[in-house]
């Protein structure tokens, strides 16, 4: 005998104590398939046979059944099971997670049994407990259909047993190993006339012949129809014929729609409401000869709810699928397929309303479906719904997978009215922008695990996405615009020369002992970073970031927030920006109508007035007032004759380190009167339309970036860099000097990069880049005489790997942003990066670093 | 950080021995932060002036010390401990002339009593308080004071006064009294700690400044600050340093009742919050934006709400509510009926559905205008209770408070303060999108011309 278990079954072996059903699973079950329920009894109770464990053994046992049960793992239930109500949850907690419930039936004979029993030393109970149980499964062992198991096996002798085969079949919905690429065609509803545009357009060759049609795909393509082939429309026969023709050729699937399925049932004779179109088919099918009638029959017969295509990337169903039921298999997976999800209510044109499951879609699988007619397919959360209302005056609609192109023709006529008119949201954004306007908490906090283009998979810890929840909440610009968070960036290696704490030389041999030859070095600007978005014109704002209000861009800080406060100089930051794109042609050259601009904006005043003034100024004040009177003082101890020498001369130091410090921060400190006093350095043009700029080197960049800031060179201010090799030794003391050139003069320092955005070392991704700072400029950093002897002995002992993790979890996670943004993802794809971003930041570093 | 007394008494000298350090050395001492430096530029018979120069190493203050996280600058090398006056200095007095400071004196016990003519010279004094306090804490106390200002950079005039001052201080006193002045209000002006606070501090103040502080006019705003502003510690040790006569007299009064207290608007509020909830019939209620749950704690003390659920976007805030609320030692079916959970009104939430009221009490003007429609449609949209109470400030009524600048708001983080027309504006807005009715009630003293402090509207679902 053979037993055929479908693959997603929940197996439930029946049978009297002693019945052999441990054995039996043993042998053809692997280990972890088959959970027990003297195992369960044990794991509660330490005790096999406690019968008093009996509840708490079956919570463990469904709790895990129900587990693996979710994430699709056929499993067998290995307990007696020979009472109905013991029974009852096994077909529930199947339908639950729409597997199929399968019994298994032991049924030896009572002597058999009983002499099982009296061999066993492992069964302590009394010898009434298995003639009992041998007689209720008896009682109700034909009943077992009727409670609900879609497939029952009865062994009734130690043979059939012993010799039974089991395999496993795949379901008819999976259809994982047919491969793209497809033409998914929606609700065709008897427009026949459309139908054979359409497959023209797409490619197919149709003809007629005969009775049937023979239709020849493009090269490889296969079509795929959503179901509602017949009803309202003119020429339901020919659709049907067609598509037949093409399921039978294996150059089409098909799955069931309600029409389809109603006419079956109006078909095998059943009392049908005729209604909806179905008086047109049927009226139209009484031409047609009795055979035909027949074969469509057979055809709609074997219909499938849905199909899991294309290594599970594509599900076809008629009204679409929730991920929980694709691949499945249950009376409500087909129902869900043929009806979608209602909510029960009626609404003003007495139509069912519908629960939108695809607003909550999260699946990887892309759902494409029909069903309710809409006036254009629209994406959403990686769902489509091609029902374009042909039948209705619309248009008959196709999706090339995996091109995700659409392709449609119109309709010859109305064919009928529709009960609710097609146009009716008079909405500007589209489905997915309207659904993004609203982003769901559970999408960002708690653990997270975001995988990454770059190869990474970066952990976001819960406390993390508590601080950054916070953050966003009430300091964030709206998410629409955060498209990108900067990522933070650490310092070379610690210099081991003695008057430097940071030094080029560590920056360039970092990269040099990773194999890279060619770098490139950038000023650094001392300014506030900050991320531009930058559109064209303002409807570039709603049509492509999905806002409401129109506007030219956002200006925002590393952390989200708004840069400026001012927003009439935020807008005319914005306006002279968007000049200078247009005056230097890059609109054009980018192909694009938005940017996406990595800047610093100074001077360092205009985001840090406070800090300047609270801790910065504030210390200097207060350093130069003391440490002056100290000196005044130690010189009059001297006079008198006191060993003071040491002292004043270490304050004399002292008091040249905070002059030297009053320096430093005074470089980056110029007043701020209007927008006359404020330079923007771009310094990387992140992203435009369908490309994320990691794919050009540096030297790109910078020129593409010069040429922009030449269109206003009050406002832009381009960077200084030079381009090493690293095996010259001219070029890297060339280098050298021009940095300390450039930090004696008061500069922050530079970056040192790859030529290449991104580069790597065996498949492992380098630092982006390593900040070099001047030895002035880290006064304001590590204090004022953090130069003294003493203090850079000790401030040189300083860790960088924790600082480096993170700048490569940030840098992987920004710039994965910014790839989803490209592809027109939903909008909490976006939003989960850079939140994580936000929370990575909480993690605790070295502020100085 | 330099510190210079001087003093003229004859012999001047007699100094060194009521602060037990030779004037011919140059001593230094381990103090908190690095070490305190204790020598005499001066020591004659005519004038001694003896310099106590603590140097705090501004890396281990940020390596090694472990302060307490509110302290900002304390945490970063860029630092002006080092130069200014603060708790780093008292501790340094305290460990370096702690017998000066304790009034002991062992080979001239008669000097400990001995007033002297003092002059004390601080180069860096951070002064964090509305001007005159100098004036007001050291006139009481008998001394002449001369201050100069420093501007905050002198590159920088328009930057205008930093809030550092060099102080030179006269008064005849005894040694110990002018130690335990400075020991005590260096930390008060500076208004910060290096150290956590406890119950000890409220010892060392009375042991320190008991004495002169209990007739003091500033008495109770030296001692918060003294005490970190922990309340509870500041209304011990005033308790404590309420004069003895005083205490008599208080205690032949004590019949008298307390004048009524005035309620506070923000308990106002919240009651006029809580009424609109309990008139709604609601059983299931949200507090969003709690805070630290004070309309929570009065919501379970009616049995009316069967389910409490507080929100807040900050998770410290929540930590304070569910300790405020002693919710770890609740009954588990006390805790059933409260949940605190860390959210936000700009993200949707499906744990807020399923409640009939929610109360939204000063939070609104909190989120950026251009944001509050995610707000409206998750509030009224999706979470849609059948009861909505929401209370905003009422910007007209600010011209009242005299301490607010013209066009400025109550809060820091207020991002709007609506007029009473603004708010029925948008409430009106919002019946009208959300099919909720609504009633707007003023809250708190009504003026007639610009309104009541507060506004309160009560939407309705339809």
């Amino acid at each position: 005998m053979e037993i055929k278990l479908p693959e997603l079954s929940y197996v439930a072996l029946v049978g009297a104590s002693s019945a052999g059903k441990s054995t039996f699973a043993k042998k053809h079950f692997l280990p972890s398939e088959v959970i027990s329920s003297d195992y369960c009894r044990a794991l509660v109770s330490d005790d096999e046979n406690s019968m008093d464990a009996t509840e708490d053994a079956f919570d463990v046992l469904n709790y895990i059944v129900a587990k693996r049960l979710k994430r699709g793992k056929l499993t067998v239930i290995d307990a007696t099971n020979v009472q109905p109500h013991a029974r009852q949850p096994i077909v529930a907690l199947a339908r639950q997670y729409h597997c199929l419930p399968v019994a298994i039936v032991l049924d030896l004979p009572l002597n058999t049994l009983k002499a099982r029993h009296a061999e066993r030393t492992d069964r302590d109970f009394g010898g009434h407990v298995i003639p009992r149980q041998y007689k209720t499964l008896k009682r109700t062992i034909n009943r077992l259909r009727k409670e609900g198991f879609s497939q029952v096996y009865i062994l009734d002798n130690e043979e059939d047993i012993a010799n039974v085969k089991i395999t496993r079949e795949p379901l008819w919905n999976n259809k994982k190993h047919e491969k793209a690429p497809f033409d998914i065609i929606g609700d065709i509803h008897g427009c026949f006339d459309e139908l054979v545009e359409l497959m023209e357009k797409l490619g197919y060759a149709v003809q007629r012949k005969a009775d049937t049609f023979e239709v020849t795909p493009p090269e490889g393509r296969r079509a795929i129809f959503v179901g509602d082939l017949v009803d309202r429309g003119n020429n339901s026969p020919d659709v049907l014929r067609l598509v037949m023709s093409m399921v039978e050729a294996g150059t089409a699937f098909c799955v069931a729609g309600n029409h389809d399925a109603k006419l079956l049932k109006k078909l095998n004779g059943r009392n049908v409401q005729v209604k909806h179109g179905l008086a047109q088919t049927l009226e139209q099918l009484e031409k047609e000869p009795e055979e035909f009638i027949e074969s469509v029959k057979v055809f709609l017969r074997k219909l499938i709810s849905h199909y899991v295509l294309d290594d599970g990337r594509l599900v076809v169903a008629h009204a679409g699928l929730r991920e929980d039921m694709q691949g499945r298999g249950s009376g409500a997976v087909r129902s869900f397929c043929l009806y979608g999800e209602t909510t029960g209510e009626i609404d003003e044109f007495g139509l069912p309303v519908r629960y939108n499951w695809a607003s909550e879609y999260r699946g990887k699988a892309m759902v494409v479906y029909g069903h309710t007619p809409i006036p254009d397919a629209e994406w959403l959360n990686n769902t489509i719904n091609i029902d374009t209302g042909c039948v209705f005056g619309g248009r008959l609609s196709a999706l090339r997978y995996p091109e995700r192109e659409l392709v449609s023709v119109e309709a010859k006529k109305v064919y009928a009215e529709p009960v609710k008119p097609l146009h009716l949201s008079g909405n500007q954004l589209s489905a997915q922008q309207e659904h993004d306007n609203l982003l769901d908490i559970a999408d960002v906090t708690g653990k997270r695990r975001i995988q990454t283009k770059l190869g990474r998979s970066i952990n976001i810890r819960e406390e993390n996405s508590i601080a950054a929840l916070e953050v966003m909440t009430r300091f964030g610009v709206h998410p629409k615009w955060m498209v990108y968070l900067p990522p933070t960036m650490s310092p070379t290696e610690t210099s081991p020369l003695p008057d430097y704490l940071e030094h080029p030389a560590e920056a360039f041999d970092y990269y040099a002992k990773k194999g890279i030859q060619k770098i490139i070095c950038e000023e650094k600007h001392m300014g506030s970073r900050a991320v531009i978005v930058l559109c064209k014109n303002e409807e570039v704002a709603k049509e492509r970031f999905g806002l409401v209000k129109s506007a030219l861009g956002m200006c925002y800080t590393r952390t989200g927030r708004p840069f400026f406060k001012d927003e009439a100089l935020h807008q005319n930051i914005l306006i002279r920006l968007n000049e200078a794109m247009q005056k230097s042609d890059l609109w054009s050259t980018l192909n694009t109508n938005w940017v996406v601009l990595d800047c610093e904006i100074m001077p360092w005043t205009l985001k840090a007035q406070s800090l300047i003034s609270q801790q910065y100024a504030s210390v200097g004040v207060s350093g130069t007032l003391a440490l002056k009177e100290t000196i005044d003082t130690l010189k009059i101890a001297q006079q008198r004759g006191l060993e003071v020498d040491n002292l004043l001369e270490e304050y004399s130091m002292r008091n040249e380190a905070i002059d030297l410090y009053k320096n430093s921060y005074r470089n980056y400190t110029q007043t701020v009167n209007s927008i006359d006093d404020i330079r923007i350095a771009p310094f990387h043009i992140l992203a435009s339309e369908g490309a994320v700029h990691t794919d050009k080197n540096h030297e790109w960049h910078m020129k593409t970036i010069h040429h922009l800031c030449e269109s206003d060179e009050k406002l832009l201010f381009p960077t200084n860099y030079k381009i090493i090799d690293l095996q010259n030794d001219t070029e890297i003391n060339d280098a050298i000097d021009w940095w300390v050139n450039m930090t004696e003069k008061g500069g922050e320092g530079m970056v040192v990069k790859p030529y290449d955005f991104l580069a790597y070392e065996n498949g492992k991704l380098l630092q982006p880049a390593i900040k070099c700072r001047g030895k002035e400029y880290l006064r304001i950093i590590y204090g004022a005489d953090y130069t003294l002897e003493q203090n850079l002995k000790r401030l040189k002992k300083r860790g960088l790997g924790r600082k480096r993790s993170m700048a490569m979890r940030e840098f992987s996670l920004g710039i994965e942003a910014l790839e989803r943004f490209v592809k027109n993802v939903p909008l909490r794809q976006v939003h989960e990066c850079v939140f994580g971003v936000l929370a990575l930041e909480s993690e605790a570093v070295d502020p100085r670093l | 950080m330099l510190l210079k007394i001087s003093t003229t008494h004859q012999p001047a000298t007699d100094l060194g021995y009521l602060l037990h350090k030779h004037p011919d050395k140059v001593q230094t001492f381990d103090v908190s932060g690095g070490n305190a430096v204790v020598f005499y530029p001066e020591a004659t018979n005519e004038r001694c002036t003896v310099a106590l120069l603590v140097q705090l190493d501004s890396i281990d203050l940020v390596r090694k010390l472990k302060t307490p996280s509110t302290s900002l600058m304390l945490h970063h090398y860029v630092n002006d401990r080092p130069y200014t006056a603060s708790s780093f200095t008292s501790v340094a007095i305290a460990k370096t002339f702690s017998s000066a400071l304790n009034g002991t004196c062992k080979d001239r016990p008669e000097l400990v009593e001995q007033v002297m003519p003092f002059e004390v010279t601080i180069p860096a004094l951070k002064v964090r308080a509305r001007e005159g306090v100098l004036e007001n804490i050291f006139e009481p106390l008998g001394y002449q004071i001369e201050v100069t200002q420093h501007p905050l950079d002198e590159v920088h005039s328009e930057w205008g006064m930093s809030q550092y001052v060099s102080l030179k201080l006269t008064n005849q006193l005894t040694l110990k009294d002018l130690l335990s002045h400075l020991y005590v209000l260096f930390p008060v002006f500076d208004n910060e700690k290096h150290h956590y606070i406890s119950k000890d501090e409220v010892e060392k103040l009375i042991r320190k400044g008991g004495d002169w502080l209990q007739y003091h006019p500033e008495k109770e705003f030296i001692t918060k600050r003294f005490l970190g502003h922990i309340s509870s510690l500041a209304k011990t040790a005033l308790t404590r340093l309420i004069p003895e006569e005083e205490r008599l007299a208080a205690e032949q009064e004590e019949a008298q009742p307390e004048p009524e207290k005035k309620v506070r608007l923000h308990q106002v509020r919240l009651n006029a919050a809580l009424e609109q909830l309990k008139a709604s019939g609601a059983k299931k209620v949200l507090d969003l934006g709690c805070g630290e749950g004070k309309l929570i704690r009065m919501l379970i003390k009616e049995r009316q709400f069967e389910r409490i659920l507080g929100m807040d976007v900050s998770y410290r805030e929540l930590l304070k509510a569910k300790s405020k609320l002693y919710y770890d030692r609740m009954s588990p079916r006390q805790q059933e009926r409260i949940t605190l959970i860390q959210g936000s009104l700009m993200y949707k939430d499906a744990r807020l559905k399923g409640y009939d009221a929610a109360a939204i009490v000063e939070v609104i003007e909190h989120m950026d205008e251009e944001r509050l429609d995610a707000f409206e449609q998750i509030l009224f949209g999706y979470i849609a209770p059948q009861t909505i109470i929401i209370t905003t400030p009422n910007g007209e009524y600010n011209v009242k408070y005299e301490f607010l600048d013209e066009d400025a708001f109550r809060h820091s983080d207020h991002r709007f303060e609506w007029t009473r027309q603004q708010f029925e504006k948008w409430a009106m807005r919002m019946s009208e999108q959300f099919d909720y009715q609504f009633n707007i009630t003023p809250i708190g003293d009504f003026d007639e011309e610009v309104g009541a402090p507060s506004q309160m509207a009560v939407f309705t679902k339809n």
